[in-house]
């Protein structure tokens, strides 16, 4: 498997070199941002605590297991990526407001999202690995450069800055091509999924549904 | 007599202890997959996973930051006497889980459902929860503490005894397809099934027997272990590893809890204990002392029994 170390803020020339299923290693500063963080900007039409894109243009969709010390200094344990296809519906704009080149996150979003979205914008999409490697991510956190919103949106959602080293292993889902990992892994699985299934006769009581498709996700 | 300094301090440990060191038997599960699996993402996966184990008991860090809804079950003894009551086991355990977030730190994970506004301790309305059970014949307590994650990889459905087995294992089969991909259930999973009892039963013994059963753990009822066996080997031919990457390594192993149901009815339930399978023991005798362990104990042939007595 292909491995990369890359710095952050990162160059176009650097996610060029990206493709679905490399892994990655990060050093440089980067912010977290939830649906705490979407919803205050682009839900309720907030400015930025901070001009995002002079921080950096890779956004971690994660919130760290972290508490404040009496003297006003963060500790940080670990670090834990939430699931990303809930933000899809936000990207574009995000993309817009944050100048964003790098998303990280758990799971990924559709190659759809990849497609439409990312690849206009010359952005990437990394996956954590695992679910998820918290200590060895806590391990590359070498400072909390700042920390927006606290009060408002608590440790959980709040915008965490970090300046990070070795930090990772993540793996590329969306690349610039528009590739997606996860969904190229799901047609592999989808072409012997039938055979699982093979004789089981369907229940007595059906239930309503977006999708019959076991084929389908139902994300 | 068990002294409440006492139980706070066994809480906070294991609640310290289930952030941060993976239960062996759990680990074990996963090293055993890592010969077997062949695809290369998925081995990558694996090994990543066991690093972070590591990485968590050297630095003493939490496994992973999303360090779950909190929660305890409390065995109680039916000789055992503790200091303050009750009441004041429930207090101890709110305080131990407060203190234990900022020290080991734990993500303060619990908010209100409709403010959400999160009191940064772990403590809230009904926050954590704590089950009881109780045990004949002795005089100690038992403390387990469980972080469970808990958006995804659970589901409920009402089958009827024509679905048979069949339904069994088709709903199965729709829980690890479903959640799955993608790995949203942190595959490779303790998988729990609870089958029977009522709707509000199926849910909670289902959790139960992903959350305090070991791996390896059989029901001592001979039909229901022979059909644990059967659904983790059928989990892993799904053909789906960790992260939805092509794999064998799904089912790390299946335990199923019964209860008597509606004489039409066959509820089932899913749930899903990830790769970071968090959960330790402390056990409290009536002379103070602490004993700390790997295995609930929770499911004892006193809570299975079945007859009038």
């Amino acid at each position: 498997m292909k491995e990369i170390r890359l710095k952050m803020p990162v160059t176009p020339e650097d996610l060029a070199k990206l493709e679905a299923g490399t892994i990655v290693y990060l050093d440089g500063p980067l912010y977290t941002g939830r649906e705490g963080l979407y919803q205050r900007i682009l839900g309720e039409g907030l400015a930025p605590p901070v001009d995002l894109a002079s921080v950096s243009n890779v956004n971690f969709h994660c919130s760290p297991a972290a508490a404040v010390r009496p003297d006003g200094s963060y500790h940080v344990g670990a670090v834990t990526a939430t699931a990303s296809f809930r933000f899809s519906k936000w990207m574009q704009r995000w993309f817009d407001v944050s100048g964003c080149k790098m998303i990280i996150g758990k799971g990924g979003m559709s190659e759809e999202d990849y497609r439409e979205r990312f690849v206009p914008n010359g952005a990437v999409y990394l996956t954590t690995v695992g679910y998820g490697t918290g200590a060895l991510l806590g391990r590359g956190i070498k400072r909390v450069r700042d920390v927006y919103w606290l009060k408002e949106l608590g440790i959980a959602q709040a915008m965490w800055v970090f300046e990070v080293e070795n930090f990772g292993p993540f793996l590329v889902d969306g690349d610039l091509k528009g590739n997606s990992l996860f969904e190229s892994e799901n047609r592999k699985v989808n072409e012997t999924l039938a055979d699982v299934y093979r004789g089981l006769k369907e229940p007595s009581l059906r239930r309503y549904g977006e999708t019959t498709s076991r084929k389908d996700e139902v994300i | 007599m068990i002294p409440a300094s006492v139980i706070e301090d066994a809480a906070y440990e294991i609640t310290r202890q289930a952030a941060i060191v993976i239960p062996r038997d759990y680990s074990d599960g996963i090293r055993a997959m890592l010969e077997t699996e062949k695809n290369e993402l998925s081995k990558f996966v694996l090994k990543a996973m066991v690093e972070n184990w590591e990485a968590a008991e050297a630095d003493r860090r939490a496994m992973c930051a999303d360090t779950g809804l909190p929660r305890f079950y409390v065995k109680a003894g039916n000789e055992a006497k503790v200091e303050g009551g009750f009441i004041a086991l429930e207090k101890s355990l709110r305080r131990a889980l407060a203190r234990a977030t900022n020290d080991v730190p734990l993500r303060p994970n619990r908010v209100h459902p409709l403010t959400r506004a999160d009191n940064n301790n772990n403590i809230g309305i009904r926050a954590p929860e704590v089950e009881y059970s109780f045990e004949p014949d002795a005089d100690w307590v038992d403390i387990t503490t469980v972080h469970k994650g808990g958006l995804f990889g659970t589901d409920y459905r009402m089958l009827f005894p024509a679905d048979g087995i069949d339904g069994i294992k088709k709903f199965f089969l729709d829980v690890l397809v479903q959640f799955g991909r993608r790995g949203l259930a942190c595959q490779p999973a303790i998988i729990g099934i609870g089958l029977g009892g009522s709707k509000d039963t199926a849910m909670t013994i289902g959790k139960q027997a992903a959350c305090l059963r070991v791996v390896g753990d059989r029901n001592p009822e001979p039909k229901i272990a022979a059909l644990e066996m059967e659904l983790k080997t059928l989990g892993n031919a799904i053909g789906m590893g960790p992260m939805g990457f092509v794999g064998s390594s799904m089912v790390v192993d299946c335990h199923i809890e019964v209860a008597h149901t509606h004489t039409g009815g066959m509820p089932m339930s899913v749930h899903a204990f990830c790769l970071s399978s968090r959960r330790a023991v402390a056990r409290l005798h009536g002379d103070g002392t602490i004993e700390y362990r790997a295995d609930p104990g929770w499911f004892t042939p006193y809570h299975r029994r079945e007859s009038v007595e």
